[in-house]
Formats: C-alpha cells, structure tokens, sequence
C-alpha cells in the first residue's frame, strides 16, 4: 500500500516514498499549516456582518469556510493574512489586526 | 447558469475544490482565478485538472501536498494542452470499452507565459483538435514564477526583469499579444474572457459555459500578482475594477464565432486609473515618460474599438 | 500456428500494435517511422483497432499526450525518429519518472547536422539516459517480436517504466523480409488486459501526477526509479523465456552468435549484425575463431553480462553507429569498455564507430575489422584514436 501524505516526510526513506511521486488521495495540502506565514490577521464582526458572502470568492485560500449559506469562522490555520477579504467587504465588518 | 438561474449564495455554498495549504503568495490572483472555476463544476461532477509549470503548479502540488479535490496531472511547462489532450482522449476510449463508469470534465490552467508563449503551438493544437476540454490561463502578465521576466502578455510600458524601466528604457516596448482573438480564430465553440468583479457572476457564468460547452473552449482571466504588479494584496479588487472600467481588460465572450461585450462602462476611464495602482508603471508617472502613458491609451482605444465592431457584427 | 509472409519492419511492428490494439496513440510524421501511424490510421479507418489516434501537431505534443493518456489509465503507443525523438526529450524524461509503461517504436535515425534521414543510432543513444528501456533489433522479426513483449515489461508491477523498441532506419523499417508472425488470440493471451493500480479518471482514488519535489525528496525518487530499472533484467529475461514458449524464438539481453571459442569478437546493435553474421561465417570456413555480440538490451545496460560473453577473447571490437563527440568513441564503446574492466578482462579493444546517417557496411568491412583485431591480438596493431570504418582519408 502506498503512503499517505500524513506519513511521508523529509525523512521518508527511499523505499517508502509513492511511486513516481505521485499522491493517491484528494487535498493533502489541508495538512500544510499557511496560516503560520501571516502577519495580518482577519478580525469579523459578525454584528456588522450580513452574510451577503462577498468575502467567500476573493479568498485565496479558501479559508471563510460556508455553511447552510452562512460564512462561518475564518480558517486561521490556513488564513496567509493577504487581507483582500477586508477589502471585498462592503459594510466594514472585516478588519486587518497586526500579527497572528 | 445564466441570468436568471444565477444563485450567488448556492456556488458559495459549493463544496471547495482548490484546498488550503497551497504555498501560492498571500493575495494570490492566480489562486482566486482557480478556486472560482473549479466553482462552477457542478457539485458532484467529476473533473481532471491539467496545470502547466509555473507558480500555480510549483505551489499547489508541492510533494506530499495536493491542493486538488479532484485528479490532477502536471508534465511539463509547455504542453498543458497537449497532456490533457491525452486524458481526454484516454476518457473516451476507456467510456467506450466500459472500463470507466463516471463522466469527467477536464479542465486546464497555464499562466500567460505557460499560454501565450511557450505553450501557445500545444494549445493550438489541443483546440484545433477538438478535444472536449477548458484551458483556462490565468493571466499575470509575465513569467511570475521565475521573478517577474516580460511575457507576450505583458503590457506596454511595464517594468519587468527583463524589460526594466532605465535611463533610456521605458519598460516593454511591444503591446500585448491579443491571444483571445487567436483562439477564436480557431473557430471553437467558446471563448471568454473576464477576471474578479463584483460578486463574480461574469467569471462563475463564463466559466460553467466553458467547462459544459462540448468541445474546445478557452478562458482568459486577468489575475493579478502583487508581486510582480507592485501592489498591496487587497488592491486587487480596485485594480480588476480599474482594468475593466478602462477597457484596458474587456469582458467579452465568443460563443460559436459570435462576438459579444458583456460588460459595456458607462464611462470608459482613462487608463491612468489602471496603471497608477500598480508599482510596475510608476516610472510612467515623470515629466519624460508622460507620453508613454498617451501611447498606452492609444493602444486601449484601438483595441477597444476594434472589439466594439467584431461585437456589433 | 504462426504465420510465414513478408514484410518490412514498420509493418511488422504496425502489424504487432493491430494485435495489442493499445487504447491511444499519439504521433506525428517524421520519415522514417511516419509509416506506422499510417498503418494504424489505416486499421483504424477500416475498424480493425478500436485504437484512437491524436493527430498532434509536434512530437513533444506526442510525447506529452502520451503522458496524459498513460496517467488517465489507457494503454499507449507513439513512434517516432531522429529530430522526432529529440524534440520530444524533456518530456521524455517526464514519462519515465513518472513511472508509465508507455511503449514507444524507436526508427533510427540520425540526429540533425547536417540533416538526413537515414540510419544511425544517435537519437535513441542521447535517451539513454532518460529512464526509459531500450530494447533494439537486428531484422523484423525481432521488430515484431520485441514489440511484443514490451508492454509485459513496462506493465509489469517491479518496473512501470516506459519501454524504447529501437530498428533500424530503412534499413530494416523499409526492408521486405520473411517473418514468422503469431496468431492474434495467442498474441492478446500473452500481453493480457492493462489494469492500471493508479489512474486518474478512477473515481474512486483522485490522484495527483507531477508534482514539484524539493531535493529532500528528489533523490530518493531518483533512486526507486534506479532500481525499478534494476529490477526490469530479470523482468526482461522472464517475458523473454515465457514468448519462447509461445513463438519458438528465443530473446535475452544479448545474442551470442558462434562465440563458443571465439578469440576476435564484435559488439554490436542493430542491423549490422546481420552482416556481421555473414562475415562471421565466412571467417570461420577460413579457420579464424571468430565471433559475435549483438546487443539487444541497452537499458539497462547488461554490463556484467557481456563482459562474461566476451570473456576468453583476445580482442573485442566494440561498434557504435553513433558519434557521440567526447574524444573517446560511441556510447557502447565506453559502457562496455568500463563493464569489460570491472570484470578484470585483459582483451585488447577497439571502439568503432561506423554507418553514421546510413553509411554502407558491407561483409568484406567486417572481415577487415576482424582482420584488424587479429593483429591487434598478434602483432601489436593500435589505434591511435578511435577509429571510422570506411571513412575517406
């Protein structure tokens, strides 16, 4: 059985890595934690916000999770802090704090 | 998808195709343009996606790391067209051998120099042969992912590593390469191009037409990149606004040979308000490269006159 | 039952792809292989294949829907020659780290400069380090036959890498020889069904091909797909004794022609051998314990192998249709020449390059090459340099 990419690492040995380096399951960048890279962070405020979901598309990384047409917490494991969501808003509810 | 069975809140509510973890830089143009797309496939529906060599591919597939829901292939930076031309085909060969059950949609992406250069001839290719597939370029408007070198997409005037802006140099001397008109003249069902407005209807409705359309199409998405543009990340909404509303990237679509503008400004601006957000054109902004910015204009005004008469043949 | 006729190695190799009847084949036209697209086109036309052909619009458009097609699942073909090869190189190497068992018919052809179209090993010689295995013929039959076994080699679970089944420009791609062909059900017995583990379009395990690697991950890549070449000799040898069972025709890494006792030995691939053969024979009549190797295998390179066959020899010539511009002879020169030293044998060599973009060999060639490694052996004869046969100068 091929590895998964939650048991491969930098110090998988040679005879274990996936063949040809090819990865037998969907979305196994989930387990890379972007979030570490931000310096921004996005701040909602769910009594501002009105969940007309404007935010959602300009994502880049796919981090305002939707649910039952409702955007929920951000992904902050993910969130890179680029802050575009803060600018697609159009009421103010989302706001750029500094650091993590 | 059309105007009337628009529903904004039903796509947002689709489940995520481009997951998180991809190693694109923060406010990525590149990465909204896929994410989107990918948006359009109908929940459920399977789809392979295709990916020329660039910063999407080197960031979205990083060993172990997929960013794909779904199947995912990269060979090599020139010839996405030609690699999901033989996905394509192995489809409709395994269909018909009843070897496969599910039914697929295949769909790929290239940056502009992936697209409107090094990969145009695999590209023309893969159309003309009428493989059932969506290429979609992602375009920034130079060769990001090696540090910013000019592309044939790359427009007049701008700064780049390899057309700097000098003492005796005002950045790239030749106009962009117009590749949606090539690819319709290539005579394929569809051809669109658009980028990030508003609530995104025009990029989800041009998107769900090119990826259910039988046969060839092919999509042009302006995507910004901080980096290479010179701009804060969430300019990027401003400056896609700009883009269209200077006619400098026009929202059109080709749909059978016919042309047709989808977005028409009131009040066409003038493309100061495109270049002067962007780092890459400040150089324009100075007494001896004035005329620079006339010039540009120019150019605009040509190529938007030229698409208003196609449109209103 | 097999069935005798005549036919020319492009169809014999057109004739074995009729009865694999592979799920895709890409390719474009370039002489002088542009004749097995043709015959395939024509099976299809005439839906004798259910084989769906992309006309691309270059070789490494070919290359690359081979890749694309071989991941989605399908079992593929492609052909080419020369530029044909060389265009494609990049992706070339995308297939084998890749790890698909594409099958490609090599034509061989001269690399451009100056341009012509006739034989010489150059283009498959320069991927012969590009990760695929290559397996080169001297006539046909051996065309057909190699052609057979390919994909039971690159398909085979200890390998999945792509296989090279190399003949000889014109010389034996156009040339209408007798041939013993296998029946089509015996045939499609023995390549079996292609059931891929991993494929795109399975719906239920998305997968992910080629991706970006950093050097942590890179090298240990490189050395899996190292040893899956490694394991494809005994691979090779396997398929190789189960269709001696089914033709009759026996195949290994090499051909040991009359080298028994044999003092003078050639080396040599391809088609020359066949020559070669009818020098031999007439040396023999003439007393002279001469002999021949033919390289059928180059990838891997079965370098302990024909070290062991030329053991016992005084003198070995070691023949390249290739020039490969180092200042030191062709590539079999120099693989050979390090495998015979590893080995510890004490014949004297002599690497010979010849035929280059379709040269002319004839057998009083060879029997001048025999003679010379007769004195080599006996009276000291050297070479200065490593020699052309049949140069002017």
């Amino acid at each position: 059985m091929a590895l998964k990419a939650a048991e491969i690492n930098e110090s998988t040995r040679w005879q274990d890595l996936t063949e040809g380096l090819k990865i037998f399951e969907p979305a196994s960048s989930r387990l890379f934690e972007t979030g570490e890279w931000r310096t921004m962070t996005p701040v909602l405020d769910t009594e501002t916000c009105t969940q007309c979901l404007l935010c959602v598309p300009y994502c880049p990384d796919s981090s305002i999770p939707v649910r039952d047409g409702k955007r929920g917490a951000f992904d902050l494991d993910h969130c890179k802090g680029c802050g575009i969501c803060a600018a697609a808003c159009p009421f103010g509810a989302i706001t750029m704090k500094e650091g993590r | 998808m059309n105007a009337t069975t628009f529903d904004y809140k039903e796509i947002q509510g689709r489940e995520e195709r481009l997951a998180p973890g991809h190693r694109l830089c923060a406010g990525c143009g590149a990465t909204i343009a896929v994410r989107n797309v990918l948006k359009a496939l109908h929940p459920g529906d399977h789809a392979v996606v295709g990916n020329a060599t660039g910063c999407l591919e080197v960031s979205s597939y990083t060993y172990p790391y997929t960013a794909y829901e779904d199947s995912y292939i990269h060979s090599a930076f020139e010839n996405a067209g030609a690699t999901l031309s033989g996905v394509e085909t192995a489809y409709r060969v395994l269909k018909k051998k009843g070897k496969i059950g599910a039914d697929y949609k295949f769909i790929t992406f290239g940056g502009d120099g992936g697209t409107y250069d090094i990969g145009l001839q695999s590209l023309s290719g893969a159309m003309e042969r009428g493989h059932d597939m969506v290429y979609v370029c992602y375009d920034n408007g130079a060769y990001m992912n090696t540090g910013i070198q000019r592309s044939s997409a790359t427009p007049p005037f701008a700064d780049t590593t390899t057309t700097p802006a000098g003492k005796v140099s005002a950045g790239k001397p030749q106009p962009r390469k117009d590749l949606a008109a090539i690819m319709a003249a290539h005579n394929i069902p569809y051809v669109g191009q658009t980028t990030f407005i508003g609530n995104m209807k025009d990029l989800y409705t041009k998107s769900e037409r090119a990826i259910y359309t039988e046969g060839p199409a092919f999509l042009n998405i302006m995507a910004p990149c901080p980096r290479g543009w010179r701009y804060e990340a969430p300019e990027l909404i401003a400056i896609c606004k700009a883009a269209v509303e200077t006619c400098y990237w026009p929202l059109f679509e080709v749909v059978e040979g016919k042309w047709s503008l989808n977005y028409e400004p009131k009040k066409k601006l003038p493309i100061e308000e495109f270049l002067k957000r962007q780092g890459r054109f400040k150089h324009l902004f100075t007494p001896e490269n004035e005329h620079c910015i006339g010039e540009f204009q120019a150019e605009v005004d040509r190529r938007w006159e030229e698409l208003l008469a196609r449109c209103a043949q | 039952m097999a069935v005798r006729t005549r036919m020319s190695g492009n169809e014999a190799v057109s004739h074995a792809i009729r009865q694999i009847s592979p799920d895709v084949m890409p390719a474009f036209p370039i002489t002088p292989s542009t004749e097995i697209p043709q015959y395939i086109s024509t099976m299809i036309a005439n839906g004798e294949i259910d084989t769906e052909f992309i006309p691309v619009e270059s070789e490494h458009s070919a290359m690359s829907a081979a890749i694309g097609a071989g991941a989605a699942g399908a079992r593929v073909f492609t052909a080419t020659s020369s530029a044909g090869l060389a265009l494609m190189w990049e992706v070339v190497y995308v297939a084998a780290s890749s790890r698909l068992p594409l099958v490609m018919a090599v034509v061989n052809r001269g690399l451009t400069g100056p341009l012509n179209i006739n034989a010489e090993h150059s283009d498959s010689m320069g991927a012969r380090d590009s990760g695929w295995i290559q397996i080169y013929a001297e006539n046909n039959q051996e065309a057909y036959d190699n052609m057979l076994q390919a994909y039971r080699i690159a398909e085979h679970a200890e390998v999945h890498l792509p296989v090279m089944i190399c003949q000889d420009g014109f010389i034996t791609s156009h040339a209408v020889e007798n041939i013993s062909l296998l029946e089509d059900e015996p045939v499609k017995k023995f390549v079996g069904e292609y059931e891929p583990e991993h494929f795109l379009l399975n719906e239920k395990e998305p997968m992910a091909v080629g991706p970006y690697a950093v050097s942590n991950y890179c090298m240990e890549a490189k050395k899996a797909q190292a040893e899956a070449m490694i394991r494809a000799k005994k691979v090779i040898l396997d398929v190789a004794r189960e269709f001696e069972e089914l033709s009759g025709r026996t195949y290994g890494f090499y051909e040991a022609y009359r080298m028994e006792d044999a003092e003078y030995a050639v080396v040599a691939i391809g088609s020359v051998c066949g020559t070669t053969k009818d020098a031999v024979d007439r040396l023999r009549e003439a007393g002279v314990k001469a002999g021949l190797v033919k390289v059928r295998v180059f990838r891997p390179f079965p370098g302990e192998e024909l070290a062991e066959a030329l053991r016992g020899c005084k003198a070995v010539a070691i023949m390249d249709r290739c020039e490969s511009y180092s200042g030191e002879g062709g590539p079999l020169g120099a693989e050979l020449t390090a495998a015979m030293y590893r080995a510890k044998l004490a014949a004297e060599t002599v690497n010979i390059v010849y035929g280059l973009s379709g040269r002319d060999v004839r057998v009083e060639d060879m029997e001048r090459v025999y003679d010379d490694l007769r004195k080599m052996a006996e009276e000291g004869l050297r070479f200065a340099q490593y020699p052309y046969l049949g140069l002017r100068e």
